[in-house]
């Protein structure tokens, strides 16, 4: 049958040369650099990656495009694990990291491993946290709904992207201890990502959403909620410039979600330095702003030892926050 | 009030869009036929391009959505030929479309899911059109609570399915239930069932699921046939290549039904296409499975679940547009890539991005007309997949699901537990357990308990959160009939019998 063996060949070779070419983009880029997300493709991560690959190469920061590749698992421990075991002296790759992954870090999610074991890049984005609450609701402010909280801290349902002990959490959790209430007794409830918890406070279904700024923008505009506060230090230009910070409303609660790199521990120093200059040289161009903009993202000014110092100290903080709400002994 | 929709079809209309949704519809049945690569993924690989190649907004978004549908097309494809369902949507697809293909009805099989799928589709999207912002409002009341007894009326349509084996049916689908459990506890944070072993925090994945379960386990099931009997289980290749106008109108009501119902399913935030399949497959064979056909290539069975995937994917669309939130992982990925473009999709889309929405609406009318043109004509080709000898063609799915596999994860651990899953479904197949029941335990039972722990910590507690809303009391009731009206039925029958 020499025919339906040709007609065989036809189907089959399509087919191979997809999969080749899917699989070939690593292969062709073996001295290329890399960027690893810690996740499946779409999320965060992904975007933190995307945000130095196309930053990079098209402020020509690097002549070569940057590659993108996903890890996903244990909420980014499989990343940790990989590169600290077996790419711990790549000079060409980064991994995405967030505010979540100093959470996972103080919380020791991410196995046997501590922030020292990595070398912090620096960040190129922050997002802040922002409490939420439906427009029909009876809190214009956030004096008024701290008031109930305090004198019903378990009647009001907070709801977030993210698992108890996860940095969505932790946002309501400093909400709470600002006013001397515990964690413990707030009724909070998690949803698979920050659209499930923004249905939900749109239904009604729960009272107060903490969840980031920068995706808010659209159903700000349409009056469907009011943000109560914003929880960055300062007021954040833009859009977002009506918005109260949680600072000046009198409740020391701030919440900065940056967006950053890692590398390997064993990275020379020189190599780690060409990644610090290249990252500090992008955030300094003009077009990045725009690039930065697009994915909602807020300006930070983080590099080399600066941001290693910082994300240590927030682990630090994270740690001492864990265990007092009794989230680790 | 329709102006966006025919400024829309301006945009969708020209030259290079007209391209865009073409090479999207083809592209997205390749991923979708490609085992381990789904919609998801084939969207994440070539949203970069896209953004690469400064393509303006609205042709990106065609492109990406001509992508998204069409691998609803081709997800099919696997199912039926080889009894792999190429994504999470065609899980059911292969209870009836495997079964066709073994006698020999590959081509009009494939044709019937053809004519399904734009069907569904095309009743979505004209539903899209209509009711948006009034379904959206609507969704949202959809909360935890609404949602777990909506999981509760799945279960209880599976019911349907126990068949010759009640017991079996049960245990399959507690065993799906049980390994939706492993990984990190969405409510807490505590891990469960990991080990200690970090590719198990997230839990299982589906792709990682499907593809040990149904592609692993048919290999070993082939290996093990040619060592007894020297044969590999060749199928019968051709018999007709095209359907016919009957077998098309035997199955309208199940293509209407499966459409309005995965549509709607569609519309809620947080269900997917898996979901809407189930739910179509189950309704359909209650409602027309008098002899007992389904299961054993009856159309409307092959017909039901691919009216409701393509519905379904349409649906999703509409928390997306109308309120910014995604209706399913795909839709997810698809507003990353809006927010690249600076456009943040949600009320005011229609207002402020116009061109945007009314170009997105319309490439889907015309990814749909197109794929039903790319696959109505090629089904007797792609039916020929199947003079390919098993021993290459089978072995062949498996390499591009271990690629398919790695390129997600990048990690062997992913590799070695398929493997694990293979050998457990290949076990399972040996004891006659359904591999469908299996991976509707796990979709729904994840669901069902997320949705259940999550309406507790609204009430704090009170489970009268579960029967308060009319919604859940609608569901709670329908359920209740499923179960007990075949069983009141069939005693009444058995006393009319022993009256007379």
């Amino acid at each position: 049958m020499p025919s339906t063996k040709r007609l065989a060949a036809a189907l089959v070779a399509p087919l191979a040369i997809a999969t080749v070419s899917l699989l070939s983009l690593p292969v062709m880029a073996a001295d290329r650099s890399e960027c690893i997300a810690p996740a499946k493709p779409g999320g965060g991560y992904d975007l933190t990656c995307r945000l130095a690959a196309n930053g990079l190469l098209e402020t020509g920061v690097i002549d070569s495009p940057m590659m993108v590749t996903y890890m996903p698992g244990g909420i980014g421990a499989v990343a940790y694990n990989h590169v600290i075991g077996v790419r711990s002296d790549d000079p060409n790759l980064i991994v995405a990291a967030s505010t979540g992954a100093a959470v996972n870090l103080a919380l020791g999610k991410f196995g046997k491993f501590t922030a020292d074991d990595v070398r912090w890049v620096g960040a190129l984005g922050v997002d802040y946290g922002a409490v939420v609450v439906n427009a029909d609701s009876p809190w214009q402010t956030l004096d008024e709904l701290m008031d109930d909280l305090k004198k019903h801290p378990s009647e009001i349902p907070f709801g977030a992207g993210g698992t108890i002990g996860s940095q969505d959490w932790m946002k309501a959790a400093l909400i709470a201890k600002s006013i001397d209430v515990s964690p413990r007794k707030l009724r909070y409830v998690s949803f698979e990502g920050g659209g499930e918890a923004l249905a939900a406070l749109l239904g009604n279904h729960i009272k107060v959403y903490t969840g980031d700024l920068s995706e808010l923008q659209s159903q700000l505009s349409s009056g469907k909620i009011r943000v109560l506060a914003a929880l960055s230090e300062e007021r954040v230009p833009g859009a977002f410039a009506d918005i109260p910070t949680a600072t000046e409303q009198g409740y020391d609660v701030t919440w900065p979600i940056w967006r950053g790199y890692y590398m390997g521990k064993d990275v020379s120093d020189a190599d780690y330095n060409t990644w610090v200059e290249r990252l500090k040289l992008l955030s300094e161009k003009p077009e990045f702003a725009k690039i930065r903009e697009a994915r909602g993202l807020f300006p930070i000014q983080k590099f080399g030892p600066d941001f290693d110092q910082y994300v240590k100290a927030q682990i630090t903080d994270f740690k001492t926050l864990a265990q007092e709400v009794g989230l680790t002994q | 009030m329709f102006d966006f929709i025919i400024q829309g079809f301006g945009v969708a209309l020209t030259p290079l869009n007209l391209g865009l949704a073409f090479s999207g519809a083809l592209l997205g049945t390749l991923f979708g036929a490609l085992p381990g690569i789904g919609p998801i993924n084939g969207i994440a690989i070539l949203m970069p391009l896209a953004y690469t190649l400064g393509l303006p907004a609205e042709s990106a978004l065609i492109l990406l959505a001509g992508i998204y549908t069409g691998a609803e097309y081709g997800g099919r494809m696997s199912s039926i030929l080889l009894n792999v369902p190429g994504d999470a949507s065609a899980v059911m697809t292969t209870l009836d479309g495997y079964p066709l293909a073994k006698r020999g009805l590959a081509g009009p099989a494939l044709g019937i899911s053809a004519i399904s799928s734009f069907v569904g589709a095309s009743i979505a999207i004209l539903g899209l059109t209509l009711f948006a912002p009034l379904l959206a409002t609507v969704a949202v009341q959809f909360g935890p609570a609404e949602l777990f007894t909506m999981m509760v009326f799945a279960f209880a349509s599976m019911s349907v399915m126990m068949g010759k084996d009640p017991v079996k049916t049960a245990l399959g689908a507690i065993l799906g239930v049980l390994i939706g459990t492993v990984g990190v506890d969405s409510g807490t944070g505590i891990q469960r069932f990991t080990f200690d072993i970090p590719d198990l925090y997230d839990g299982i994945d589906f792709v990682v699921l499907i593809i040990g379960m149904f592609a692993i386990s048919e290999i070993l099931l082939m290996l093990e046939s040619r060592l007894q009997h020297g044969k590999t289980g060749e199928l019968p290749v051709i018999g007709r290549v095209f359907v016919t106008m009957k077998e098309i109108l035997y199955c309208k009501g199940a293509m209407l039904r499966s459409s309005l119902i995965g549509f709607l399913i569609g519309v809620l935030p947080g269900t997917g296409a898996s979901v809407a399949g189930a739910v179509a497959y189950t309704t359909e064979k209650r409602i027309s499975d008098k002899d007992n056909t389904f299961g054993t290539g009856d159309m409307r069975g092959l017909s039901a679940p691919e009216a409701a995937n393509n519905a379904s994917a349409a649906g999703s669309f509409v928390p997306m547009l109308t309120l910014g939130i995604p209706g399913s992982g795909t839709t997810a990925v698809l507003l990353g890539a809006l927010m690249l473009y600076n456009i943040t999709p949600g009320p005011m889309m229609f207002s402020e991005h116009p061109k945007v929405a009314g170009g997105l609406i319309a490439s889907l009318y015309i990814g749909n007309i197109v794929l039903l043109l790319l696959n109505l004509p090629l089904a007797g080709f792609f039916a020929r997949v199947l003079t390919i000898p098993r021993w290459a063609l089978v072995p062949g799915i498996v390499i591009l699901s271990f690629v398919g596999v790695y390129q997600l994860h990048s990690d062997m651990g992913a590799i070695y537990l398929m493997l694990g899953i293979g050998i457990l479904g290949y076990l399972l197949r040996k004891l006659n357990f359904s591999l469908a029941t299996i991976v509707l335990g796990f979709v729904l039972g994840g669901l069902m308990e997320e949705n259940l722990r999550r309406a507790l910590a609204i009430s704090g507690g009170d489970t009268n959160i579960l029967w308060q809303s009319g919604i859940s009391q609608g569901l709670w009731a329908a359920s209740l009939l499923l179960i007990l009206v075949p069983f009141l039925l069939s005693r009444l029958s058995k006393r009319k019998a022993q009256t007379a």
